[in-house]
Formats: structure tokens, sequence, C-alpha cells
């Protein structure tokens, strides 16, 4: 009875322990195929639109899992995103030079970042409000400051990389994109890579599931969640680079407009790890594409209904199928040495 | 083991507000010895053992440690210096975090790279040498979590000797371990000795210190009260060093009069969260003015049976009258209104709020009953009045009653949580785990209580790991394994070695 964990291969725990996910993936690409051989260009569209969809969500979820896995949850992506897309897009405006606005955005992500790891960790208030209070000031600040009929000279283009674009399907998919849509895909793999197989990331879990253990071995808590929640910020900062930058090219009042909030949503959907919250902003991101199409497709149901969809989405992933998956232990816990 | 010193502490003072933790503290540790450090709850044993380990500062005193130079004054300010310096600390409530590997808890703060990589390969050959080495059994792969408690020590064990540990600190090793893994651990122990490895061993358990000590230095009140080794001394006069004064170990109690039937279980089965059977079909009756005691390593069903017992968990199927009327599942409040109180397992976690003062706690099961509720009113008056009389009849240190439960130390926590459900008019007392982690006075006052109960006529079911605890206070005992009862017997006809058997599963001999 003491035994009853049965020991299984780790292929196998895998499976148990994803399937719902696999099978939704799966009857997903399906139904991509068989639209692809009934209309290619519209599902190509449509696939377009999806990667261009999640790649603020991939950002902003890498962002929240960041902070989360060292302890400090991370609800103001969505100020830090906003902040950020006002800030680089100024940069532009200013100096018309685009990598100087992607550094201007990602800097004041990670300050934001700086100034929720100060309340979190220095000041130990609650972190649901240390994120709120970047919230309002970012929509506060943008806001005030925020002064119509500016232009700029441009915004990223994409780069097409060779023979790889000319794959049918997936090649101008994957392969024909602005740069931060590339860094998005990129960190989720350099992010995998430095949580689960770098002393870093050993460091900031521990941090983030039991930081008394981490202290008494000699690790600094405080430190590793200022440092992970500064990251974060720096990401999150990218993700508003790219809706002003990449996406828009424009400013426009609270343009961040809940993806933050989507992309909290999208991480613990994606069980706190980079893939699966990339796999979540994928989903979420074909929803707001079938949406989008939908609505230029003639159904005769109010845009307002189709517009819920990718929010219905976050609800129902949240409520059903995401119900089981558990945060770190000392996720939102400030810590306080004895 | 040498006369050699390892380690030695002089003067060592640490105050704490209101509270003189530690009051000119002098110890020493000889090399390769098991040094047992005995104290009750809050004699400062383990503030001491911080202090060594860097995570408290002391207010004055100093630490010395031997190196290639002989002995030598250090400054210790975090557990990083402690490690550098050649101490490990297994703490009482481990160090370990539960979704790691073994090979990841062990190299934390530690690691051993390969480029920007963690090297998980050498770890692993490293710990397994280790634990070959010691003959402490691991498999670096296994999730800390689903191990047994006595194999996460071994962890912890090993994690201070991979930070190539001479002194190790064990904090109370012995609470939450099956005797079975106690013996295991003393064999650990003897064999790190062996091998140079010197040893504090903080504990309030008399026998064991007895058993595994060279030396004995025991604290009160933040004070050395004196050092002895096992063969000058007893438990006796352990006890009174530790406590002050002469304690009673054994209960003394009348024979039992059992009268008449108060809980009656039949055929009652349980599955857990994953559907495996963990109570079978068990039966069994508790009679007024008896104590019948559930003997059994733990996890063998006992926690999911008082769950069920108390309302608390769903039951499969079975039936349980209480004083002549069946009892719902899954409602508590119909449970205590039938004259049942219960000393949970958890005094953390089912036991009080604790958050809330003494004095709510003290009307948790009563306080939408007159006299501590008006119609939708509470009467705080009354709630206080109550609390007042509850902690002066039941010896509740506290300052006032309106200190919240968590502020108080376990002992008292405990006490706080028989004086509310003893107060009440009850006919059964369900006590599971009634002492675990108490010191000596607190467990003997418990143990009083206990058998008062049963002397008034209220028919008492007891649970415990301690086969001290049982033999020494049921009238009868049922040995439970594998979710079923497999003997019943007479107290008075039990001996240790025959439920020792029982409860590791084996029959006894027919005769």
């Amino acid at each position: 009875m003491q035994n009853s964990m049965t020991y299984y291969p780790p292929w196998k725990r895998f499976l148990i322990r994803y399937w719902p996910f696999l099978t939704l993936g799966l009857v997903i690409l399906a139904i991509i195929l068989w639209r692809y051989l009934v209309d290619p260009s519209a599902t190509g569209a449509v696939l377009n639109a999806t990667v261009r969809h999640s790649t603020p969500l991939v950002l902003g979820a890498l962002c929240g899992l960041m902070g989360e896995r060292a302890g400090v949850v991370n609800i103001g992506i969505e100020g830090q995103m906003l902040m950020s897309a006002f800030i680089a897009f100024l940069f532009n405006v200013w100096t018309g030079n685009l990598p100087l606005a992607i550094l201007a955005g990602i800097l004041t992500g990670a300050i934001l970042g700086a100034l929720l790891g100060w309340m979190a960790v220095t000041l130990k208030i609650d972190q649901i409000i240390g994120g709120t209070v970047i919230n309002i000031l970012a929509l506060g600040l943008t806001g005030y400051f925020y002064t119509a009929g500016l232009t700029t000279e441009g915004k990223l283009r994409p780069i097409v990389i060779p023979l790889l674009s000319k794959i049918p399907l997936i090649g101008k998919v994957l392969f024909e994109n602005p740069p931060i849509t590339y860094a998005a895909i990129i960190l989720v793999f350099i992010i995998h890579y430095l949580l689960f197989y770098t002393k870093w990331g050993l460091r900031t879990r521990a941090v983030g599931e039991h930081p008394r253990a981490a202290d008494t071995v000699g690790i600094n808590v405080s430190w590793m969640r200022y440092a992970n929640v500064i990251i974060g910020g720096g990401i999150a900062g990218l993700a508003g680079a790219f809706l002003t930058l990449e996406s828009v090219g424009s400013f426009e009042r609270a343009m961040s407009n809940g993806r933050g909030f989507v992309a909290l949503a999208c991480m613990i959907f994606g069980r706190w790890t980079p893939f699966g919250a990339w796999g979540a902003a994928l989903l979420f991101g074909l929803a707001s594409a079938v949406q989008t199409q939908l609505q230029f497709g003639g159904l005769n149901v109010p845009h307002q209904f189709i517009g819920m969809l990718p929010y219905l989405l976050t609800i129902i992933v949240l409520a059903g199928v995401g119900g089981r998956s558990r945060p770190p232990a000392a996720d939102g816990v400030p810590y306080v040495k004895e | 083991m040498s006369d050699e010193i390892a380690l030695e502490v002089h003067n060592i003072t640490k105050r704490f507000p209101g509270v003189l933790a530690n009051d000119r503290v002098n110890f020493d540790l000889r090399k390769g010895e098991i040094h047992a450090l005995l104290g009750e709850n809050g004699a400062g044993k383990t503030t001491l053992m911080n202090i060594i380990y860097g995570l408290y500062s002391p207010d004055e005193g100093e630490i010395l440690i031997s190196n290639n130079d002989g002995l030598q004054p250090v400054q210790i300010h975090t557990p990083h210096d402690a490690i550098q310096m050649g101490i490990g600390m297994v703490h009482q409530h481990f160090m370990l975090v539960p979704v790691f590997s073994v090979a990841e808890n062990i190299i934390l703060g530690q690691e051993i790279t390969k480029g920007p990589s963690l090297d998980i390969k050498t770890a692993r050959r490293k710990i397994t040498q280790l634990s070959e080495e010691y003959g402490l059994e691991v498999d670096p792969d296994a999730i800390v979590e689903n191990l047994p408690v006595g194999v996460q020590q071994r962890v912890e064990i090993i994690k201070a000797l991979y930070r190539h540990a001479r002194i190790l600190v064990l904090d109370e090793p012995t609470a939450v371990l099956t005797p079975q893994e106690v013996d295991d651990l003393v064999r650990i122990m003897r064999q790190l000795t062996e091998r140079g490895v010197s040893i504090v061993f903080i504990t309030h358990k008399l026998k064991e210190v007895l058993e595994v000590a060279d030396r004995i230095t025991a604290m009160r009140r933040g004070q050395v009260v004196g050092t002895t080794t096992p063969a000058e001394s007893d438990e006796h006069k352990l006890a009174a060093m530790m406590v002050g004064r002469e304690v009673i170990l054994t209960v003394e109690k009348a024979p039992a009069k059992p009268a008449q039937v108060v809980l009656n279980v039949e055929n009652l089965t349980i599955v857990d969260e994953r559907d495996v059977v963990c109570v079978c079909e068990l039966g069994f009756q508790v009679r007024a003015g008896e104590i019948l005691g559930i003997a059994g390593v733990q996890g063998n069903g006992q926690t999911e049976l008082i769950e069920a017992l108390t309302g608390l968990r769903q039951r499969k199927s079975g039936k349980v009258v209480l004083g002549g009327k069946e009892i719902p599942e899954l409602s508590p409040r119909l449970n205590v209104e039938a004259g049942q109180a219960h000393i949970p397992e958890d005094r953390h976690k089912h036991g009080l709020v604790l958050a809330y003062s003494i004095a709510d706690n003290e009307v948790l099961c009563t306080y939408y009953q007159p006299p501590f509720a008006r119609g939708l009113q509470r009467d705080m008056g009354a709630v206080m009045k109550n609390a007042v009389e509850l902690i002066a009849r039941f010896d509740i240190r506290t300052p006032s009653p309106n200190l919240p439960a968590k502020n108080l130390s376990g002992g008292n926590q405990q006490k706080a949580i028989v004086a509310r459900e003893l107060s009440r008019p009850i006919q059964l007392l369900i006590a599971n785990q009634p002492t675990r982690g108490l010191d000596v006075g607190s467990i003997e006052y418990i143990h009083r209580q206990i058998v008062d109960m049963r002397d008034r006529g209220i028919a008492v079911l007891l649970v415990s790991a301690e086969l001290d605890e049982i033999t020494s206070l049921s009238d009868r005992i049922a040995v439970m394994y594998h979710g079923s009862i497999v003997a019943t017997m007479d107290a008075d006809k039990a001996t240790r070695a025959e439920l020792g058997l029982l409860m590791a599963g084996s029959s006894l001999p027919t005769q």
C-alpha cells in the first residue's frame, strides 16, 4: 500500500500527464490539414495570423513563467507590455532607429520588473497588489503622455529565410517573419534550456518551490527572485515592442488590450513550462485568427460575439483542461528569513 | 571516538524579543562521537544549532572549530560559511524541494556543471559513491515527494556528506520515523562516526538517547543543565534534568471498568483519493470507560479511519454507530453534537485555526450555541470568560487569551485543543497521535487527561505510532496493518515484541 506508486518510463509518464493536450493538438492539426486541402490561401492566412497573434502571448507567458518559477506572481505583465510599447514607440518616433527602440522597450519592461521585484521581494507587499500597481501606473502614464498624430518612419519588416520559406504551408508561416517573432520562438527554447538544464534554472526553481531549503544551502533567495523578475520584465518589454514596432506600427491608448492577462492564462494552461506556454499561445492565436476570418466570412452573427472567442476559450481552458495543474509551491509567498 | 575536540562553543547567548533562548551556553563535541542534546521544546537546543549553522547570529559568545592548526575561533554568518567549515545540518522539517529528484536536491547550491549545463550524470555517480561508502541507500533519480520520510532523511544526510560535512547536526531526526526507520538511522549514525564524522543528535526521547549517545548534554530554559553519559544515568535522571523536577514516565491507572458500547463500527471500507482501498471491512467497538489503542506503522489506514469516523472523509460502505445513533457521513458537526471529541493528528491543519485567537479557538465547536451566541450575535464576553477558565484549568501557558494560536508552543497548542475538546459534554474521545512532537512534561499532562476521561466513563479511541504510548495507555490494543485490524488483545497480555511483529505484517505463531 505504501508503494502503490508504479514506475513508468519517462515517455509513458509524459503521455499520462499530457494526453489531453496532445489529443487537442492532434485534432487541431487534423483540422488545419483538412482546411489546407480545401482552401490553401485562406488557411495560410489564418496560420500567419496565428503566429502573429501568438507572439506577444508567448513573450508575456515567458515573462510570467520566469517570475512564478522563482516564486513571484507577476500580474503586471499587461502594464509592462503597455508601457514598453509606448516607450519603444516614442524612441522610434524620436530616433527612427528600430534596434534602439526595441532595446528601449526591453529596458522599460526590465525596469518595471525591478519595480515589481522591489515591491514583492524587498517590501514583501502582496504581489497581486504590486502587479496591479504596475498595470494602473502604465495605463495612467501612457494615457497621459500619449499625443495623437505621432508618426514613425516605419516598422520591422519580415526577414525571409531562404530555402526554408519555400516549404509548402509552414514555410511562409514559420520562416517569413519579422525579428521579434523569431526572437519569441528562440526564447522558448532558450528559457526551456535555462530552466531545466542549467544551474541558474535549478536554483530558480528551488527558490520558487522551497525558498528556505535554497537558503540553507547558501542560495541568495532575494537576488534570484529579483534577477528572474527583471529578466521576465525584459521579455514582457519585448512583447510591448512587438505591438508598436512590428504589429501595428503606432501606439494607441490601452493597446495591450488584455494580452498580458491572456498570456498569464497561457502560462497556467502550459503548466509553467515554456513549450506548454507556447502551445497555449498558439491555440489562443489560432482562436484570434479564426475570429478575424469569420468576421470577414459574412457569418450572420454580431461581430462582438465572434470577438469573444479567444476570451471564451481562456475561460474554458482555465476552468476545464488546465484545471489540475500545480503552480510552484512558494509562488506568491514572500520569503521571510527567521 | 577520541578525546580530540571537533567543535566547541563558549558562553553563547542569544536573545529573542521577550525570550532568552540561549543563556551563556557551553558545549563541546569530540571527534567521532554521538553527542545527544536533550531538552524540552523551547529549551534552546535548536536555537543553539541554528547559531552553529549560521542561521542566527549569537549576541555573545564564540564558536571554535578544529582544523589543521588545531581549535580556532570562527565567524559563521550564513549557512554557506558553516558548510565551508564542514558543518552539515539535517533540519527537523526537511530542507528538500519536493518536486526535485534526489540528485537535484543534493547538488543544489553546489552544482556540478559541464559548460553551461548541469552535469547530472557525474552528480549521479558521486551520489551513488557516497551512498555505497556510507551504506545510505537511495535512488538518485527518484522524486523526493514520492519517497518515504526515512529515505528523505537519508537524502538530507547525503546532502551534508556531499558538502564534505565532518560535523553533522541532526535536529529531532527520529520524531517522524517509524520504529524500523529509527533502527536504520541508528545504524547509519554509527557508520558515520566510524568514519570520523561527529554527530550532534537533538532529541527529547530518553530511550533513544540512552541507546545511541556517547555523551548527553541536557538543556533547560536556554541553559545547559549538565553533561553525562548513558552509563552514569537512566531515564528518570535524564527526565529530571530536562524538566527540572521528577517526572512520572509511566502512566498510573486503575483497572478499566468497561460499560456499555459507545462506538460501534461495522464493515467500514474506505477508499483514498486514488481509489485504492485503504481501510477494508473494519469492525470494532469501544465501550464507555475503556481505552482502545490502535497500534500500527503510519500509513496503514489509521488516518483515513479517523477521518471517516469524524466526518472528514467519505465512507465507501459500513456503519458507524455512536451512542446508539447512526452517524451520517461527512458531517463533523453532527459528530460533535453527538458527543464526539477529536484530537487530530495534525494540530496545525485540523486542530486549530492558527490565525485565530486562543479564545476563538476554544469555541470552534460551540460558537453558534448559547452562551457563546445569542441569535445572530456572538457573545464575546462569554467567549473570553470561557477562554480564561480553560487557560487556567488546562495550564495553557500564554500571556493573553487574545494571542493568535500560532504563537503558542507545540505543547501549549495541543493543550488548547485538549481544553476545547474535553470541556464539552462528550461520550467518545478520539485521539490521533495526541503527543506527537511534544516534550516530556506535556506528554505526561496529556496522558493524564486521557486516563482521567476514561475514568469518568468516556470511551476513548487512541491511535498512535508510538508503541510505548499504546501500551502504557490502552486497556485493549488493536493492531492495524494494510487497512485491516489483524489482531485485538488485552493490553496486559500484549508484549512489545508481539506487537512489533503484528505491526510489520507477520502473524503470530499459533500456540
